[in-house]
């Protein structure tokens, strides 16, 4: 028996099949479409009021307070950012990449009655003057389950894990 | 109109106010800057927080060349060449940390943190080949001031005060903005474009572009904030060019000196639950002190050729070809007792509210720039103007040929610099 089976006896995981975290799959990929489409208005509004949007540089860190980050967004900057975004002020917002992401390889962290932690895989390809930019990531959503059913269930935090955060990246029209 | 035909030498490409296109787009070029100017002067390498305690390293460039900067036991600072020298791999491939020295992964020669060989395995093949204190790591001249680090591959270049000269008296004002405490660097945000150096060295010192490129950030500050970078028609509001291609742009003059303070400025209400924070552990007037420098010092300073201290950030530009130049934007603050944490952690959220590949500004920056970069190839022997204030500039009580902050004086001594560096003779 490997290690791996081992810890897997201990601790059964939990299927992506599973009710509660069906719904926290089907709402991450509703955000990657919004972002997509760049319907930031309502990406926005799939947050929970305090909601936090974090892509951090130190890829060891859960202190993001106190570090310094790309992105570290309470509910009060995302509301900025998407005003930057649609506004039509920004050079880089009205001449951004167009991007498809594909996120996979969901794993759930933890399911409960109201929340699931989700881990998964992103590949985004932005696209913008003949040249193909690939962003790859590790995600990590918490999504809070709504008593109301889906169309209630919003994301609590979403942390995004650029693996070459700690390297220079393009300047970006986009949001990951 | 084109005034410069293929066979101009580099250094005629450039005349005061205005330079050929093709200084962004020939790669004949890039590669002579590179040797005359990167290989031939002070870059900047490091700020002395980078390398706080002895064994601690970071690793950059020099141009386009590989280094390491370490302090050593002694406290001593050394930069060096990324490079074995048996087969030429680099020893370190870590950003930052801390080593006793550094061991080649091929074939396991070692170096001290001070460069010198200390080990070769298998030692009996060299016998009679090789003195070992001929073969430490290639060390570069280090020099700092002000915590500034500095390194260059000329050996006989001038001291680096020489070098540094008027801007001298800007860095000792730019580090003001500890508020009594030494400057640390809190953290650094990486971005590449796609296009030359010299565009980004020019936006340092260009006010123009201020209330245009950066309209979405001023619309998304609060008002105080924007009121303080609206210095479009502040006749006050002043650049100098201090000789060397070094030159100060001044966008609130009344925070030049931090140390001048008459007690009338109000201090930012949006720092007002900070400063009921602060007030726990500081005096009144230490507080005034440190958050009157929350933005920073009132000016750009642009040091020739790679870097800038900017308002309340190191702006750090690496050229990695003709039309590839990578950026860091280095937040600092005060290094001081855990009481300042409050501070500094809303210091990283002004920086990341502005700069870096997500910032309020930054992406819009480079947006701008990558156009010139592709605007240029059309007709490069055409010029790129940089003339604008040039029949206003006037020359200051220190001698600084000096106009307002929207003028390209700035633009106008690191070209100058640069015709001075790229001459044949």
């Amino acid at each position: 028996m490997t290690e791996a089976t081992a810890a897997a006896a201990v601790a059964e995981p939990v299927s992506t099949t599973d009710p509660m975290v069906a719904r926290a799959i089907d709402l991450v990929w509703r955000e990657a479409e919004l972002l997509d489409r760049a319907d930031y208005v309502r990406w926005n509004e799939l947050f929970t009021g305090d909601g936090l949007y974090v892509v951090p540089i130190d890829p060891d860190t859960d202190d993001f307070e106190n570090t310094l980050n790309m992105v570290y967004d309470d509910a009060r900057m995302r509301e900025l950012r998407v005003g930057r975004m649609t506004e039509g002020y920004a050079i880089a917002a009205v001449d951004a990449a167009r991007t498809v992401r594909t996120v996979s390889r969901f794993v759930p962290d933890s399911v409960s009655g109201t929340e699931v932690v989700l881990r998964s895989a992103q590949v985004l390809i932005a696209y913008k003057r003949r040249r193909h930019d690939i962003w790859a990531a590790d995600l990590t959503h918490r999504v809070r389950l709504s008593a109301d059913g889906p169309a209630g269930d919003r994301i609590a935090r979403k942390v995004v894990r650029l693996v070459d955060s700690e390297d220079a990246v393009p300047a970006a029209g986009f949001l990951l | 109109m084109n005034q410069y035909s293929d066979d101009t030498a580099p250094a005629d490409l450039v005349a005061g106010d205005h330079v050929a296109g093709r200084l962004y787009t020939d790669p004949d070029i890039f590669e002579r800057e590179m040797t005359a100017i990167f290989e031939s002067t002070w870059v900047w390498v490091a700020h002395e927080s980078e390398l706080a305690t002895p064994g601690s390293f970071k690793s950059t460039h020099v141009g386009r060349q590989p280094v390491i900067v370490t302090r050593d036991r002694k406290n001593n600072l050394h930069t060096m060449l990324n490079r074995c020298r048996h087969r030429g791999a680099s020893v370190c491939e870590k950003p930052q940390g801390r080593a006793n020295g550094f061991t080649c992964p091929y074939h396991a020669w070692s170096y001290g943190l001070d460069g010198t060989l200390r080990g070769i395995p298998y030692p009996d093949g060299y016998e009679g080949v090789v003195e070992k204190r001929e073969l430490s790591l290639r060390k570069l001249r280090t020099e700092s001031y002000g915590g500034m680090v500095f390194a260059t591959l000329d050996e006989d270049v001038e001291p680096l005060a020489d070098f540094l000269g008027d801007a001298k008296l800007w860095i000792d004002r730019f580090m003001k903005q500890g508020g009594g405490y030494p400057i640390k660097v809190l953290g650094k945000h990486q971005f590449r474009f796609k296009g030359n150096w010299k565009i980004q060295l020019e936006n340092t010192t260009d006010g123009y572009h201020f209330p245009i490129v950066h309209r979405s950030w001023m619309a998304s500050v609060d008002a105080e904030t924007a009121d303080m970078m609206s210095f479009m028609t502040d006749p006050e509001a002043i650049t100098h060019d201090l000789g060397h291609g070094h030159s100060v742009m001044q966008m609130v003059p009344g925070h030049a000196d931090l140390d001048v303070d008459d007690g009338s400025e109000p201090l930012q209400g949006r720092f007002d639950e900070l400063a009921a924070e602060l007030a726990k552990s500081f005096s009144d007037a230490e507080v005034r002190r440190l958050l009157r420098a929350m933005h920073g010092t009132g000016f750009n300073l642009n040091l020739f050729p790679n870097v800038a201290m900017s308002s309340a950030f190191f702006r750090v530009l690496r050229p990695v070809a003709v039309d590839e130049t990578v950026i860091e934007h280095i937040a600092i603050g005060p290094d001081g007792p855990s009481e300042l944490d409050p501070l500094n952690r809303e210091r990283l959220r002004i920086h990341e509210h502005f700069q870096g590949p997500f910032g309020f500004g930054t992406p819009d920056d480079a947006e701008g720039w990558d156009r010139v970069q592709r605007g240029a190839r059309a007709e490069p022997a055409m010029p790129i103007l940089v003339n604008r204030g040039s029949a206003r500039e006037k020359t200051s009580a220190e001698g600084w040929p000096t106009s307002h902050v929207t003028d390209e004086t700035g633009m106008r001594a690191a070209y100058n610099q640069w015709k001075r560096m790229m001459r044949d003779d």
